[in-house]
C-alpha cells in the first residue's frame, strides 16, 4: 500500500522546496537586502542539488549547482537582488521544476540561457568582471583575507558524540573538502576510550585539516554548513602562526594524513590536545548570531512536522468517526443503565473520545496561507506581462480549513485573481485619469463567519461595467432588451457559461469560459458566490464555504418519524411556536424574534413527513452569514457529535441534505444543509416581501 | 420459443459473450432478476431505511450497513409493480456498481433471493419489443432458468 519508491519521495520533497524557495524569492522582491531570506533560498537550492545528485537526477543536480553558484555572490553580500535577478530566479526555479518533472519536455539550452543571464545580472553588478565561473570574483574582491587565503586553512573539526546518530557522516564531509584542495587529515583518537567502554555510535574522533588550497573561508564553512549546530568547528589562516591546536598534532600528521579514512582502533595518534576545545568555543561564538538563529529554527522545524500521506489521514479519521459513534452507544447505554461504574467509564471514553476528534480534525486543517502564498507568482507574473503594477495584500492566512477543500479552492481562486487584474484594474491612463495611485490592489482575504469560510478577492479597479454586461446580455439573446432586471441579476450573466465581454480576446481572458467553471466548483462544494462591485472604485467576489470537516456537533431533532441534524455552529437559538404564531402562520411565514423578523419554515411539510405533528412545535434559529431562518421541527432531541458521511453519488441531486451520519442506535441520520434551507426561507420572505407589496 | 443459439445479437457485455456467468436469483415482485455475483458484497435481513425527502423514487432512502451509509435502492418503481411489503422473506443484497467510472456501493430490496446459479447468453431470448412495459435500455437480456423467464438487469442504467 505504501508506495516508498525514492525517486518520488524526492519529488515530493523537491516539490516543497522549491516552493518554499519560490515564496522566499517573492520576499527578497519586496525585502532586497534581507540576509536570512538569501540564506533561506541558498539552503533551499542546496538541499535540492544534494538530494537530486542522490536520487540520480543529475541535470537538476547540475543546474541547481549554477543556480547556487550565481545566488552565492548574492549570499556573500556582493551584491543585491533586485527586481531583474527575481524574476530571473524564479524562471530558474520552474526550470528546476520541469527538470525534475518532465525532463524529456525542455532542453538544456534554456537552462543554459537562464544560468547566463543569471550570471549577467550577478557579475555585472559585482566586482569582479568575467563572471561564469563562480569561484573567481569571490577570490577577485575578498573583504580582509586575502593572503592567507592563497595559503590554505587549518581546520579543527570537533563534533558533537551523538553525531553519527543523526546519519551524519563525518568522512563524506571530509571528502567535501579534498574536493576543495589538497588535505592532510589527521585524525586525533585521544578521546576513544578502551574497546569495552567504546559506543560505536558515539564519535570520539577529532580531527585537524590542513587544506592548501585558495579558497574563500566561506567555502570551507559551506561543507559544514548542515552540522555547524552540532560541531565545533575551528577555522585558521594557514600562513600565520596557527594556532596550537592546529600546531600540536603535526609530527603525526604524516602517520594519518594519507590514510583518510582513520582506523578506529588504532592508537596511532595519541596525541592529546587539551588547548582545542578552548580554541574552537571561541570563533564559533564569533560566528554572526542571524546565522546561527538560522540554523536553530531549521533544526525546530525538521524535529516538529511530519510528512504523512494523505490517505493515512483519512483513515484515521475514519476509525475516529466509528470510535465516536461506538461511543454515541455506550452513552446511550449507559443512560438507561443503573451501574454508575459504566456510567462513569462512559463519560471518561466520551471525553477522550471528543478530544481525540478536535486533536484528528486539526491534523487536517490547513491554514489558508497555504494557498495564498501560491498567489504571489501568480500575481506576480501576471503585473508584469501587463504592465499593471499591482500590490498583492493577503488578510486571515490563519484561516484554516479542511485541507481537500483547499485543495479544490485553487483553481477557482486562480481565475478569479485572473480577472481582478486582467479586467478590473486599469491601465495607467485610466488610474491616473481617475485620481487613483498608480500601483493596483488586490486584497485576497479570508474569515469565518458563522459555520462557514468567507474568502474574498477584492480590487480597486473600474467595477463592473453594468451597461456593457446588459448590452452583451441581449446581443446573446439572454434577455429581451428592455427587461426590468436588477443589477444584481444582471451580474448573473457573468456566471453564464460562454459569456465575455472582453472586447479582445488576450491569452488571460476573453474566451468566456472562467466564471461558470468557478461557479461551478464552489457549488460542488456546496458553498455559493456573491459578486459586488462600486463603479469606478472596485469589485469584489466573495465565496461563501462550509467548513465541510469530517465531524461536528450537531443538533438532533425529530421531524414526524425521521431524525435530522443541524449542525450546532449554524443554530443560534430554539424558541417553542407560540399558538398565536402557529395559527396566524398561515397567512406568513415568519415570526418575530425580539422585535426583528424571522422566516421560518415548517421541515414537516419540506421532508413531507407523515403523521401528525406534535402539539408544541419548536423552531430552531439558524443562521448563515447575515441570514437568519427559523426551521420548525417536533422535538429536539439534543446535541450529537456527528460524523459526516457524504451522501452517495446515486443521491447527487439531493440538495437540502449535505450529508448523512450514524446514530447511536445504529439508524441513519440526514444532516440539513443550513445554507440551501437558508436560501429556501429567502425565496420564502421574499415571495412573502411580494405579496404584501401586491 | 426455440433455441435462440443462433441469434446473432451484438456482444454488448463483455469480452466473452457465451461465457456462462454466475448470478444471484431474486425476486422482486412477480419477477426474477439475476445478478452477477462478482457486483454482490452480502446479503443482510431488512435494517431500518432512513428516508430521504427529495430524493428519486426508486432511490428512497439510505441505511447503515457496518457503519457505512449507502443508498437503498427499490426496483419495483423502475419496473412499474407496487412497492413490495416487507415479508420474513425480504432481503437486502449488497452491491457494487460502476457509474460513471467509480464504484458506488448500493443496496437492492429484494422480496426474496433464491440462489445462484449460471446463466448464459447462449440462451437469451430476444428481448420483445411489444407487450413489455419496461424500458428496454433497463434490460441486458432476458434468459431462461428452471424453466423461468429471467431478467438480467443493466442496473447502471437503472439507477441513474
Amino acid at each position: 500500500m505504501m508506495d516508498l519508491d525514492p525517486t518520488e519521495i524526492f519529488r515530493q520533497e523537491a516539490a516543497e522546496l522549491l516552493e518554499t524557495l519560490e515564496t522566499v524569492l517573492l520576499d527578497l522582491g519586496q525585502r532586497p537586502g534581507d540576509g536570512d531570506l538569501v540564506d533561506a533560498a541558498f539552503r533551499a537550492l542546496h538541499t535540492i542539488k544534494g538530494s537530486g545528485a542522490m536520487f540520480g537526477f543529475d541535470r537538476v543536480a547540475a543546474f541547481t549547482h549554477d543556480f547556487e553558484t550565481a545566488f552565492d555572490l548574492i549570499r556573500k553580500g556582493r551584491i543585491v537582488a533586485d527586481h531583474e535577478i527575481v524574476t530571473v530566479s524564479l524562471s530558474a526555479k520552474d526550470y528546476i521544476r520541469t527538470l525534475i518533472e518532465d525532463p524529456d519536455s525542455t532542453d538544456a539550452i534554456i537552462g543554459e540561457a537562464i544560468v547566463a543571464e543569471l550570471h549577467r545580472l550577478v557579475s555585472g553588478l559585482g566586482s569582479g568582471g568575467a563572471g561564469a565561473e563562480a569561484h573567481e570574483p569571490e577570490a577577485a574582491a575578498p573583504p580582509a583575507e586575502a593572503s592567507p587565503e592563497e595559503a590554505g586553512w587549518a581546520i579543527g573539526i570537533a563534533f558533537n558524540p551523538d553525531i553519527l546518530r543523526n546519519g551524519t557522516n563525518p568522512l563524506g564531509l571530509l571528502d567535501e573538502l579534498r574536493d576543495l584542495g589538497p588535505c592532510e587529515v589527521v585524525a586525533d583518537l585521544g578521546a576513544v576510550p578502551e574497546l569495552a567502554a567504546l559506543d560505536p555510535e558515539h564519535c570520539f574522533i577529532r580531527w585537524t585539516v590542513r587544506l592548501h588550497a585558495p579558497c574563500p573561508r566561506e567555502a570551507v564553512e559551506d561543507v559544514f554548513m548542515f552540522v555547524s549546530d552540532e560541531m565545533t568547528l575551528t577555522i585558521a589562516p594557514l600562513g600565520e602562526a596557527a594556532p596550537d591546536a592546529a600546531e600540536a598534532p603535526m609530527p603525526a600528521a604524516q602517520a594519518a594524513a594519507i590514510s583518510a579514512p582513520p582506523a578506529r582502533k588504532t592508537p596511532a595518534a595519541k596525541t592529546p590536545v587539551p588547548a582545542k576545545p578552548a580554541a574552537g568555543e571561541a570563533p564559533a561564538a564569533e560566528r554572526p548570531a542571524p546565522d546561527k538563529a538560522e540554523h536553530n529554527r531549521r533544526s525546530d522545524d525538521k524535529g516538529s512536522t511530519v510528512r504523512v500521506q494523505a490517505e493515512r489521514l483519512d483513515e484515521l479519521m475514519d476509525r475516529v468517526g466509528e470510535l465516536v459513534i461506538a461511543q454515541a452507544r455506550l452513552s446511550q447505554l449507559a443512560h438507561v443503565s443503573n451501574d454508575l461504574a459504566i456510567k462513569a467509564i462512559a463519560e471518561e471514553v466520551e471525553r477522550l473520545a471528543s478530544g481525540l476528534r478536535d486533536t484528528t480534525m486539526g491534523v487536517r486543517m490547513v491554514p489558508m496561507g497555504t494557498l495564498f502564498a501560491r498567489f504571489r507568482r501568480l500575481v506576480h507574473d501576471l503585473s508584469r506581462d501587463l504592465s499593471k503594477p499591482v500590490e498583492f495584500v493577503t488578510v486571515g492566512e490563519d484561516t484554516e480549513m479542511d485541507k481537500t477543500m483547499i485543495e479544490r479552492l485553487a483553481d477557482p481562486l486562480v481565475h478569479l485573481i485572473r480577472n481582478a487584474i486582467d479586467h478590473g484594474i486599469e491601465n495607467a491612463e485610466a488610474r491616473a485619469a481617475a485620481g487613483k495611485p498608480a500601483t493596483g490592489r488586490i486584497e485576497l482575504s479570508a474569515r469565518y463567519v458563522g459555520a462557514q469560510v468567507l474568502v474574498s478577492v477584492q480590487d480597486d479597479g473600474g467595477g463592473l461595467d453594468t451597461a456593457r454586461i446588459r448590452a452583451k446580455a441581449e446581443e446573446n439573446g439572454l434577455i429581451q432588451p428592455g427587461a426590468a432586471l436588477s443589477e444584481h441579476e444582471i451580474h448573473q450573466f457573468l456566471f453564464h457559461p460562454g459569456f465575455s465581454t472582453a472586447r479582445t480576446i488576450s491569452a488571460l481572458s476573453g474566451r468566456g469560459v472562467g466564471m461558470d467553471v468557478v461557479k461551478r466548483t464552489i457549488e460542488a462544494m456546496r458553498g455559493s458566490i456573491d459578486l459586488t462591485t462600486v463603479p469606478g472604485l472596485g469589485s469584489s467576489v466573495t465565496l461563501r464555504l462550509p467548513l465541510t470537516l469530517a465531524i461536528i456537533d450537531g443538533l438532533l431533532i425529530r421531524v414526524g418519524e425521521g431524525r435530522y441534524i443541524i449542525p450546532l455552529s449554524a443554530v443560534e437559538e430554539c424558541l417553542e411556536l407560540t399558538p398565536a404564531d402557529e395559527n396566524r402562520s398561515r397567512g406568513r411565514s415568519f415570526l418575530s424574534v425580539r422585535g426583528e423578523l424571522v422566516p421560518f419554515l415548517r421541515l414537516r411539510d419540506q421532508f413531507d413527513a407523515a403523521g401528525q405533528p406534535d402539539p408544541h412545535q419548536k423552531v430552531i434559529i439558524i443562521s448563515t452569514g447575515e441570514m437568519r431562518v427559523g426551521l420548525v421541527a417536533d422535538q429536539i432531541i439534543g446535541s450529537h457529535q456527528t460524523v459526516i458521511k457524504s451522501l452517495s453519488k446515486l443521491h447527487a441531486d439531493v440538495t437540502m441534505f449535505s450529508g448523512a451520519t450514524i446514530l447511536g442506535d445504529g439508524s441513519a441520520a440526514l444532516i440539513l444543509d443550513v445554507a440551501q434551507l437558508v436560501g429556501l426561507g429567502q425565496g420564502r420572505a421574499e415571495t412573502d416581501k411580494t405579496m404584501e407589496a401586491a | 420459443m426455440t433455441d435462440a443459439a443462433t441469434l446473432g445479437r451484438p456482444a454488448a457485455a463483455g469480452p466473452v459473450p457465451h461465457q456462462p456467468i454466475q448470478a444471484l436469483m431474486i425476486a422482486i415482485g412477480q419477477e426474477i432478476f439475476a445478478i452477477e455475483t462478482a457486483m454482490v458484497r452480502e446479503i443482510i435481513d431488512p435494517v431500518p431505511l432512513t428516508r430521504v425527502a427529495g430524493a428519486k423514487a426508486h432511490l428512497p432512502g439510505l441505511i447503515n450497513v457496518r457503519g457505512n451509509i449507502i443508498p437503498l435502492a427499490d426496483l419495483h418503481e423502475r419496473f412499474g409493480m407496487p412497492a413490495g411489503q416487507t415479508t420474513p422473506d425480504t432481503r437486502i443484497v449488497v452491491i457494487e456498481v460502476e457509474i460513471d467510472e467509480d464504484p458506488v456501493t448500493l443496496g437492492i430490496i429484494a422480496d426474496k433471493v433464491h440462489e445462484v446459479s449460471e446463466v448464459s447468453r447462449a440462451n437469451a431470448q430476444q428481448t420483445p419489443r411489444i407487450g413489455m412495459n419496461w424500458r428496454p435500455e433497463y434490460i441486458s437480456f432476458i434468459t431462461k432458468w428452471n424453466d423461468e423467464f429471467i431478467i438480467v438487469p443493466n442496473l447502471s442504467a437503472i439507477l441513474v
